[in-house]
């Protein structure tokens, strides 16, 4: 009861438009909230950012206090949804996917003592960032991994939406594809969703179908691992370490690690040093994870840990030219790295990609 | 055991006491249940059907939450009433929200009044005209409107994703599916100061009002409800069927497509690849809890609204997964639906002498 009136008091100055006094003193815990787009269960996207938060509480114990809300759609329920989080007393809010873009710049506006970090966007202003893991990074080994796999020499492409993140990594795979084996094709399904385990499995099925006997996907249910695992062929996790969900098709996963991310932000709260930026990071900041190989002989995962090792230390970047696009003009002449700009936006294939970008 | 029987006429009092009867069922389950999860009971339901509308910005949430659902749901209490099964308001919603972005965006940052009630009349014409394409259907080659607008929805979806994705993207938007934001002149007015709560919700109050008078008041009403209630009296009046369906599904489908126009517009103020959280399926379910009467569809919506606002406070107050709050919901809906019962039936204890006297 003492709860919920306090709560409201803070709710009425809140609503006269009474700056208050920064909710956090000393002596009371952080209160950090999230925001996810799927379910906590989803073992993708969402499951890997609460894993991220309860990271948190594990490192900080009594010093903060986490709350979450999960499934929230992306549309005009965010923007509540952020404010109440912003409203209950919540210091730093982390709104985990990229419909929150907009809403939350709207209510950092409005709550300018609160930080915000979104990720996946690009927008930032005087108390919110935003965060991005370079999951191509990850990726790349994920294509080297279906080149040297495939004996059918057809991979398959499980895609979500035709957006820069998405279009970014079908072309690190075809990176490898042409560098460790041109002969084979990749077919791109897209299922118009992040979370829709009935079209994956859909999508795999098809594909399989066809000859497909390696699947790599971008999209957050562990439904193809399934599906490969019943048939007997080959898949690529993501987002969360999918090995359980098919002992035996599991080749690898692409895993986001948010847990060191999350901390540092939390940290940077706590000691009054945190700033709004954009913040991009991959394998050398141990935000992008590849935890292990299975399925795979030595050799092949050798060479996957010794790229996974080149990545980290900077001295591999697989968007480094000659890059071709699908006309065959030079994107990155020979030797160069793609900048992080044109990466960040990128809208067009690499030279090998079947079919078009859809519009 | 409990046995049914059926009543003479319905019963009127029924008819006011069932909601009574559900609210409080679901009030002491609800009680029972968040004590079962180690809750405090009465602080459990007050974070759930209080506290999201404990201050203004709640109440204009509640609002903002409320009006595209009562839109949606007035206009389908119309066809309804006609035996016209329109599933499609979701579609219809969707196509009122694409043709009004794509008008909104094509005045881009230019000034003037008309450009509003441009916008938004454009999005009642994109919303009217799809639930018109299953009216044809149903009336041309008698196809059955359920599964059209059904289809329709999905066909609706995939339309505003094409466009989202392609013509009406951002140009500088590093090519993520949004558009760009509306310029004022396109976007709705605000009601109160530094809350949400938009023109929108007039409209929807509006619209009950004409619906109610369209079918209280008017001779279409009037033939409309005879074509529902007696499709064969309705022929022998001489009305003309195949009018009244085109007019029964406009209605619904232009009130879904304003509804779509008002989201983009209003709360959203952009394109985006999801509008609607499924407003256009709801409003089904809030137009029967609403008994298809304007007024009910009025306190229904804003108790679906309610529930929605309550399950995403539940799980910032109370750290409930939305596994519960999607329960608790589910919970009320139920007792809603199952205490209509009582007004048609009545419960009757059956005692072992009637059991044996009836042969059971």
């Amino acid at each position: 009861m003492k709860h919920s009136i306090k709560h409201l008091i803070a709710s009425v100055a809140v609503g006269l438009g009474i700056a208050s006094a920064p909710f956090a003193q000393a002596e009371e815990p952080l209160k950090v909230g999230f925001v996810y787009v799927g379910p906590i269960g989803d073992h993708g996207w969402s499951y890997q950012h609460d894993q991220g938060r309860l990271s948190i509480e594990k490192h900080f114990g009594d010093k903060v206090e986490t709350t979450y809300v999960e499934s929230v759609p992306e549309g005009a329920d965010a923007e509540r949804v952020i404010r109440n989080l912003a409203k209950a007393g919540n210091d730093l809010i982390f709104t985990t996917s990229f419909g929150y873009m907009n809403p939350t710049i709207k209510v950092a506006k409005q709550f300018p003592k609160v930080k915000f970090e979104h990720a996946t966007g690009y927008k930032t202003s005087k108390n919110a960032g935003n965060y991005l893991s370079k999951t191509f990074e990850g990726r790349y080994v994920a294509g080297f991994v279906a080149a040297k796999k495939t004996k059918t020499n057809k991979i398959g492409y499980i895609a979500s939406f035709p957006i820069p993140e998405v279009i970014r990594d079908i072309n690190t795979v075809q990176l490898a594809l042409n560098k460790y084996n041109p002969e084979a094709e990749m077919k791109i399904v897209w299922v118009n969703s992040w979370f829709d385990p009935g079209k994956e499995a859909d999508a795999a099925n098809v594909m399989m179908d066809q000859g497909v006997d390696v699947i790599l996907q971008h999209t957050d249910s562990p439904a193809a691992m399934q599906a490969a695992e019943r048939r007997g062929q080959f898949a690529v996790g993501q987002a969360s370490d999918m090995s359980s969900f098919g002992p035996n098709a599991h080749l690898m996963s692409v895993v986001d690690e948010w847990g060191p991310l999350y901390i540092k932000r939390v940290q940077q709260v706590m000691d009054g040093t945190w700033k709004p930026e954009s913040y991009w990071g991959g394998m050398a900041e141990g935000d992008i994870v590849v935890p292990e190989f299975n399925n795979v002989s030595d050799e092949i995962a050798a060479e996957g840990k010794q790229i996974i090792a080149d990545i980290t230390s900077g001295k591999f970047f697989p968007f480094t030219g000659p890059i071709k696009n699908q006309k065959g003009e030079v994107m990155v002449a020979a030797g160069e790295r793609m900048p992080i700009k044109d990466l960040l936006g990128i809208n067009w294939y690499v030279e090998g990609v079947q079919g078009d970008i859809p519009k | 055991m409990i046995k049914l029987v059926p009543r003479g006429e319905r019963s009127r009092a029924m008819a006011y006491m069932s909601p009574v009867f559900a609210g409080m069922l679901t009030l002491l389950t609800g009680g029972i249940f968040f004590a079962t999860l180690g809750l405090d009971p009465l602080h459990a339901l007050s974070v759930f059907l209080i506290a999201p509308v404990s201050d203004i910005y709640g109440i204009a949430e509640l609002c903002v939450k409320a009006a595209p659902i009562m839109l949606c749901a007035v206009g389908l209490a119309v066809a309804f009433k006609a035996q016209v099964w329109n599933i499609g308001a979701e579609g219809q919603l969707l196509m009122g929200g694409l043709v009004g972005s794509a008008v909104a965006l094509q005045f881009g940052e230019a000034e003037g009044f008309w450009i509003l009630p441009t916008v938004l009349i454009s999005g009642m014409i994109g919303g009217g005209l799809w639930g018109l394409l299953a009216a044809w259907l149903k009336t041309r080659f008698n196809a059955n409107e359920i599964l059209t607008t059904i289809m329709f929805n999905y066909i609706a979806l995939y339309l505003l994703l094409y466009f989202v994705h392609g013509a009406l993207k951002d140009p500088d938007g590093y090519g993520f599916p949004e558009s760009a934001l509306f310029s004022d002149a396109a976007t709705l007015p605000i009601l109160i100061e530094d809350t949400r709560i938009h023109i929108g919700i007039l409209f929807a109050l509006f619209a009950s009002v004409s619906i109610w008078v369209l079918m209280q008041r008017s001779f279409i009403g009037f033939q409309i409800k005879v074509l529902g209630a007696d499709a064969n009296a309705a022929k022998l009046a001489g009305f003309k069927h195949k009018h009244l369906v085109w007019i029964a599904m406009v209605i619904s489908a232009a009130l879904a497509g304003l509804a779509g126009a008002s989201e983009v517009t209003g709360p959203i103020g952009q394109l985006i690849p999801s509008i609607s959280p499924g407003y256009g399926y709801a409003a089904i379910i809030v137009a029967f809890l609403g008994r298809l009467h304007p007024i009910g569809i009025l306190f229904a919506s804003i108790l679906m609204a309610l529930i929605y606002m309550g399950g995403e406070l539940a799980q910032i107050e109370l750290n409930l997964p939305l596994a519960v709050t999607a329960l608790f919901q589910g919970m009320l809906l139920f007792y809603l639906l199952a205490c209509d019962v009582l007004i048609n039936f009545r419960i009757k204890l059956k005692t072992a002498a009637t059991n044996a006297a009836m042969g059971n």
